[in-house]
This record gives structure tokens, C-alpha cells and sequence, in this order.
């Protein structure tokens, strides 16, 4: 049976893993490589790896950042963060991620998932989606540009037609729970969930292992989180530990 | 040739850096194959693979590596086939109906069906059957969207589950087939390519 996957996520700015609430007021959390294989030894199924750098300086390093991730970890790597062009994810995929995730560009240009799809495969093919709910209306828009720019386009409409245009799996995050630790958006995981068939993996507001089980009963079949790992507040053989116990099935 | 090379057959676009990287963590040098008979003379030979058979087969057939790996994996030459390296060595794929793979594994591969979320993305457990050597029971990270649903004769099979029964790994002698990405598949992956590659390599690289 396919197992749930824990999956931390470093965002990295300049070479260093940082943590901030939407990305504001960003604090120092460590190396990318030694906090990514830290994780691994804990139990890790996965490692995502987003660059966050807002500045084309910033960004020249991310290669570099994959390739010594890649070189200490033996689990899949999944890549995302400033990736325009198909060229992008191919220099990407050649220093050492496993899968692509593409958010702003893909909303700007959805030929890119099919285009990345048709070269690289579905199951490299990531659709990072950050959604908020409407401010006046029920469910969610897309937000791009790391949460500045509002869309007003449809979620769950965006994630059918990407889905459908090649991505392989959704990274699912709401930018309204993002860094608050109030749990993941349950109706988020669950409207795509209904709309789509390809795996999600939830991701905004973790911080307990209730918030990951309820989660997966929504209809994820990964879950990520970030400063809960960062700041040593919770390991995720403790959560995995705590999943098994409540009889989510993971990877022991 | 050294037995401390493992050579790798371009498919295209292959997560070839976590071959590589998976190779190198074991001690070992990974190298890139750009002949057709170093295919054939190469102690070791990776056959990777992700995305479409049809796009990976046109580039084997580009690079004349057809006749070449058909031979090798008849004569039982230590070869390490992964994710859609498995697919290759079958007949064929639902994905691509009629077009011809490598076929020395009597199978063809279809799809999952829409009962699971396709592709199969994590890790599942896999256990082998008594007759494998190489395979032992453990977890492995798969990411794919077609399988063989049954073993073809000859060959020793593990098994997982996903919408049923479904074929996790083959092997026969010094071949290994897996579904999964054993160089994504944490220490367990890792203990699976280095029985593989059996004693010599290991020995190989100590007295280098």
C-alpha cells in the first residue's frame, strides 16, 4: 500500500534555508544541505527545496544549492522557485532534482506545463498552487508572485485545466494559513482533491500531527510543513510516529 | 575496464544526476555511455529512465543501443534497468500501442486505473518472492503511472500494491529490473544497488 508522505520544505534565499510568516520578515534557519539531510535521516520521504531569493543574485546560487542537496540525499528532491522556461527546470533537473515545481510562470503561460510534461514527464511535472480564499465571494483564487499578486482566477478551475495540461502533482498551499500554525485549509485539500486525480501534497498552517491526519482524510496524500522541522519543534519520527498511532499509513 | 565504472545509457531526459549521485555515495565512479559497445563491455550498465517510452526509445534507436542492450541482458551482464528502464525491457506499453520496446521481458505495461490518483507518487512496501536474490522486503519510492501487472516466466519478481498486485522489481542472475528508483529509495536503495553489483565492484574500489 502507497504510504503518506511527511515532506519538510526549505525555503532558501541567498544559499540559506529562511523561515517567515508569507514570506515577511525572514529569519535565518541554517545550510540547505545539512538541514536536508538531517531531515532524510529523520524519516524524510521527500525533500522541497524552494528558492525564494528576490533578487537574480540571489537566484545564481540555487543551482549550486541542488547540486549539494543532491549529492547527500538518497530521496527524492523536489525543486521550485523562479523557474520561467523549460530550460530552467532542465538545468535543474541536471543538478540533481528529481521533480519541478512551477507556480507564477505556469499562471502566466499554462503551454509550460505542457511543454515540461511533454519533455520531462508527468511525475516531474509539479503545479505549485497558492490559493486564498475570495475576500467577497465562497472559494479560492490563485495567488502568484510569493503571495502579492492576487489573481481572482478560480483554484480549483486552475488546478483541473493544469492537471489536464500534464502536471503530474499539485503543491497545494494555502496562503491564508501560511506560517500561522492553524492547520492546513481543509476545504482547499478537499475542493481539489474532488476536481482532480493526480496526487496533492497539502501544505500552509502545519503544527501538529492532527492538523497532518486531518489533512490526509481531506484527500492529501502528502503533507508538507516547514518551521515545525526548523525549529526543532517536532521531528518527523515524532510525527510519523503520531500518524501511526492515529492508523495513517507511513513509511515507518 | 575497471570494475569501479558504472556506465549509464542516455535515455533523454532521465533523472540521471540522482543516478549519479546514488553511484558516488556507494564509492563508485558513474560514467556516461556515448558508444554502443561500451554498452556491451561495460562491467556495469544503468538503464534509467523517466517520462515517455516512446520518446526513450526513439533515442535508443538513434543511438543504435537497441541490439546492443538486448544482447547484453541475454547474456546476463550485471545491468540495473530503473522506472521506465523496466518498461523499456518489456514488449511494449498501453502508453504507446504498437510501437515495439526492447522486449527481452515477456510483458506488456498498461496503466493504473482511475480508481487510484495516477502517477503513483511515494514510497510503497515491497516484498519479493522466495526466489529473488537480490530483493529483500522493504520500502522503495516509485513515481509512475504504468506497471506490469504480472511476472513474465524466467525472471524472479517482487510485488507491491496499488490498485492491486502490481510488479515492483525483476530479476534474473546479474539482471535487475525496478519499477521504483532505487537511488531515491534512502538506505534500503542504497542496499539494493550494492548487492547488484555484488562483492567484486566493492572489493574493486577498495584496492584502486
Amino acid at each position: 500500500m502507497l504510504t503518506h508522505r511527511i515532506i519538510p520544505c526549505l525555503d532558501v534565499n541567498d544559499g540559506r534555508v529562511v523561515k517567515g510568516i508569507n514570506f515577511s520578515g525572514l529569519k535565518d534557519a541554517g545550510d540547505p544541505a545539512e538541514l536536508a539531510e538531517s531531515y532524510q535521516n529523520q524519516g524524510a520521504d521527500e525533500i522541497v527545496l524552494l528558492d525564494v531569493s528576490a533578487t537574480p543574485q540571489g537566484r545564481s546560487t540555487q543551482l549550486d544549492c541542488v547540486r549539494r542537496v543532491r549529492r547527500r540525499l538518497a530521496i527524492p528532491l523536489t525543486v521550485g522557485g523562479g523557474v520561467r522556461r523549460v530550460e530552467n527546470a532542465e538545468a535543474l533537473l541536471e543538478a540533481g532534482a528529481d521533480k519541478i515545481s512551477v507556480n507564477t510562470a505556469a499562471v502566466e503561460d499554462p503551454g509550460l506545463l505542457q511543454e515540461m510534461a511533454a519533455r520531462f514527464g508527468s511525475q516531474c511535472t509539479v503545479l505549485a498552487l497558492d490559493a486564498a480564499r475570495f475576500p467577497d465571494r465562497d472559494g479560492f483564487e490563485v495567488v502568484v508572485l510569493s503571495g502579492r499578486k492576487r489573481t481572482g482566477m478560480d483554484a480549483l478551475d486552475w488546478a483541473e485545466k493544469a492537471t489536464r495540461l500534464g502536471s503530474g502533482e499539485i503543491l497545494l498551499t494555502s496562503w491564508d494559513r501560511d506560517g500561522t500554525k492553524a492547520g492546513y485549509d481543509i476545504d482547499l485539500i478537499r475542493g481539489v482533491s474532488e476536481r482532480t486525480s493526480v496526487p496533492i501534497i497539502a501544505s500552509g498552517g502545519a503544527a501538529t500531527p492532527e492538523h497532518m491526519q486531518i489533512a490526509i482524510q481531506a484527500g492529501a496524500d502528502a503533507v508538507l510543513a516547514a518551521s515545525i522541522f526548523h525549529y526543532a519543534e517536532s521531528t518527523v519520527q515524532q510525527i510519523k510516529a503520531a500518524l501511526l498511532h492515529k492508523g495513517i499509513e507511513v513509511r515507518p | 575496464m575497471k570494475t569501479r565504472d558504472v556506465w549509464i545509457v542516455p535515455t533523454g531526459t532521465a533523472n540521471t544526476a540522482s543516478v549519479i549521485a546514488g553511484i558516488e555515495r556507494i564509492g563508485l565512479r558513474a560514467r556516461m555511455i556515448e558508444r554502443p559497445k561500451e554498452a556491451l563491455s561495460a562491467g556495469y550498465l544503468v538503464l534509467p529512465g523517466v517520462g515517455a517510452l516512446a520518446a526513450a526509445m526513439q533515442r535508443l534507436q538513434r543511438d543504435d543501443m537497441v541490439s546492443v542492450l538486448q544482447d547484453r541482458i541475454r547474456a546476463d551482464l550485471p545491468t540495473l534497468a530503473i522506472c521506465l528502464g523496466l518498461q523499456l525491457l518489456c514488449q511494449g506499453s498501453e502508453e504507446s500501442p504498437g510501437l515495439p520496446a526492447l522486449g527481452v521481458v515477456d510483458g506488456v505495461v498498461i496503466k493504473y486505473p482511475s480508481s487510484v490518483r495516477v502517477p503513483q507518487l511515494g514510497w510503497n512496501l515491497v516484498q519479493p518472492d522466495s526466489t529473488c536474490h537480490m530483493i529483500q522486503t522493504g520500502y522503495a519510492y516509485f513515481a509512475n503511472s504504468y506497471r506490469l501487472t504480472s511476472a513474465p516466466g524466467g525472471w524472479s519478481a517482487a510485488y507491491s500494491d496499488y490498485a492491486g498486485k502490481f510488479v515492483a522489481a525483476l530479476e534474473k542472475g546479474r539482471v535487475l529490473a525496478c519499477q521504483f528508483h532505487p537511488e531515491l529509495s534512502g538506505l534500503w536503495g542504497q542496499q539494493l544497488i550494492t548487492r547488484w553489483l555484488g562483492d567484486e565492484a566493492i572489493l574493486g574500489e577498495r584496492t584502486c
